[in-house]
């Protein structure tokens, strides 16, 4: 069995993955495991992030779309550094 | 309702070609054979109110009549239209429903209780209306009560005949999801139908609104050109009814409050998610309108409908699909009246605190020991105990989530 997973990452080409443990703590280096390819990746988390939350793979620029699933799940309000918690503060809906 | 009949008939009379198992597990379970051939899993008598006035009448009735169930509503006055061919296929399926063994209707007035005694009779089970004017509550509920003593002693005597999964009906709607929802829980439901449609099973999701952002790669799921027309069709009616209505970008509802809690952030988000319950090789061989019963045969279909889980289900089950898999992240709580409700969660903290709720725990999977071949063979042992009679956690809860879907307003 694969070491202590912290996130799940859907899609090779997805910008967020989703915290799957209960305590994600501030500066701590984090493993997420790859669905698509079964790849591991590591990431330092720079916000606390709660379970089922998701956290930023790489720096997401204002008005950037934001994948995962491989597929847009909608934009960035403001800018998403690497390792932080990505939500309702910094994204938004591009329906409706 | 003939074709089903015709359906049931063939599969009962060639026997079945296809595999009895699946990874070795027995696909085999004790069901109710009704009259009409199709296959139940329950065996329940109720009272079913034509509107909101007769509520009082059919909870006396369930009330006397020990072994009954009441299902009061709050609608079927001065609506026209579609949407009072909506009501009236919502009851009239609500009491055809393999589930039901016989049904009691009341309604304020005899013509429109006779459309749904009508309705129900066409499968051959025992039905009986009663109208209240004229006679006032107390002896509607006497006359009614004597009738409904006679059905719940009639059907507790029906025993339970071994059934084959190709008899099975089995609908899908997820609730109060969340991240895990989309990485584990859809996902074992999508397993499970991905390993029963070869099978021979009838399968059913919805949720139209709730598509809204993955229209396309639903789109891309139907089993033709005309199918994939038919379901955006039906999703861009739906999302242009948002349009009109909308008074922002719906940040209040949809995600709802629970489902931000839990990480979601948008609906696209939300809608890869939900989408991960129809699995990866299954594609949908047609599109219901509201509590349409399907008439195409074995296979899944998408049936139209809203994203509030008590009003989906409520049609899936009118529709005659008599076991539900509901997937949920923060935990919703629900159940229905006459389909059991099998919960499932991957999210562990929700499978810990609100346990009593959880049917079957996936979040095995999110800590890598649990395969989604696991998993979705632990929900089809889990399905096939409750068709054999287990109780859900739903049913034992007492939850019995009875919500009819409205289009408009009354005249």
């Amino acid at each position: 069995m694969a070491a202590a997973t912290h996130f799940i990452v859907h899609d090779k080409q997805d910008t967020v993955g989703v915290v799957v443990v209960e305590t994600v703590k501030a500066g701590e280096t984090l493993t997420g495991w790859v669905l698509e390819d079964d790849s591991t990746i590591q990431v330092k988390a720079v916000d606390a992030v709660p379970l089922g939350h998701k956290i930023a793979l790489k720096d997401i620029k204002k008005g950037e779309t934001v994948l995962k699933y491989g597929h847009d799940i909608g934009l960035a309000t403001a800018a998403i550094g690497k390792g932080r918690h990505a939500h309702i503060h910094n994204m938004k809906t591009k329906r409706w | 309702m003939a074709k089903a009949k015709s359906k049931a008939q063939a599969a009962a009379t060639a026997p079945a070609k296809v595999s009895r198992k699946s990874n070795g597990r027995s696909l085999e379970f004790m069901g109710y054979r009704r009259e009409n051939g199709r296959v139940g899993v329950r065996n329940h008598v109720i009272v079913l109110p034509l509107d909101d006035l007769s509520n009082a009448a059919c909870e006396a009735v369930a009330n006397n009549i020990k072994g009954t169930l009441a299902l009061p509503h709050p609608y079927g006055r001065l609506q026209f239209g579609e949407d009072l061919e909506l009501h009236f296929r919502t009851l009239i399926g609500t009491g055809a429903s393999p589930n039901v063994a016989a049904c009691i209707v009341i309604g304020i007035e005899p013509q429109w209780t006779q459309r749904v005694v009508d309705g129900i009779k066409k499968t051959g089970k025992p039905v009986a209306g009663f109208a209240i004017e004229g006679h006032g509550d107390i002896a509607t509920i006497a006359a009614a009560s004597r009738t409904a003593q006679d059905y719940v002693q009639w059907a507790t005597e029906i025993q339970r005949q071994p059934c084959h999964i190709n008899e099975l009906w089995i609908s899908a709607k997820c609730g109060e999801s969340d991240t895990t929802s989309g990485l584990a829980s859809c996902p074992t439901v999508g397993n499970l139908i991905d390993k029963l449609d070869p099978l021979g099973a009838t399968t059913c999701f919805g949720e139209t609104s709730e598509i809204t952002g993955a229209e396309m790669v639903c789109a891309s799921r139907a089993v033709s050109k005309q199918i994939s027309d038919k379901f955006l069709a039906t999703w861009r009616a739906y999302n242009d009814m948002i349009e009109r209505h909308k008074t922002n970008d719906l940040r209040d509802s949809q995600p709802t409050k629970g489902n931000i809690a839990g990480g979601l952030t948008t609906i696209e988000e939300k809608a890869f998610g939900n989408l991960q319950k129809i699995g990866h090789k299954t594609k949908y061989i047609d599109v219901l309108k509201p509590a349409e019963v399907p008439e195409k045969g074995a296979g899944l279909y998408f049936m139209d409908t809203s994203s509030a889980a008590a009003e989906c289900v409520t049609l899936q089950a009118a529709a005659g699909f008599v076991v539900h898999l509901f997937p949920t992240g923060q935990g919703n709580v629900i159940g229905n009246p006459i389909e059991p409700v099998i919960k499932l969660t991957a999210n562990p903290k929700t499978a810990r605190e609100m346990k009593e709720h959880i049917d079957l725990d996936v979040s095995g999977i999110l800590r890598r020991e649990m395969t989604l071949d696991e998993a979705g063979d632990r929900l089809i042992d889990i399905t096939i105990r409750t068709c054999n009679g287990r109780l859900t956690c739903a049913e034992a809860l007492g939850h019995r989530e009875f919500v009819l879907t409205r289009l408009y307003q009354s005249a």
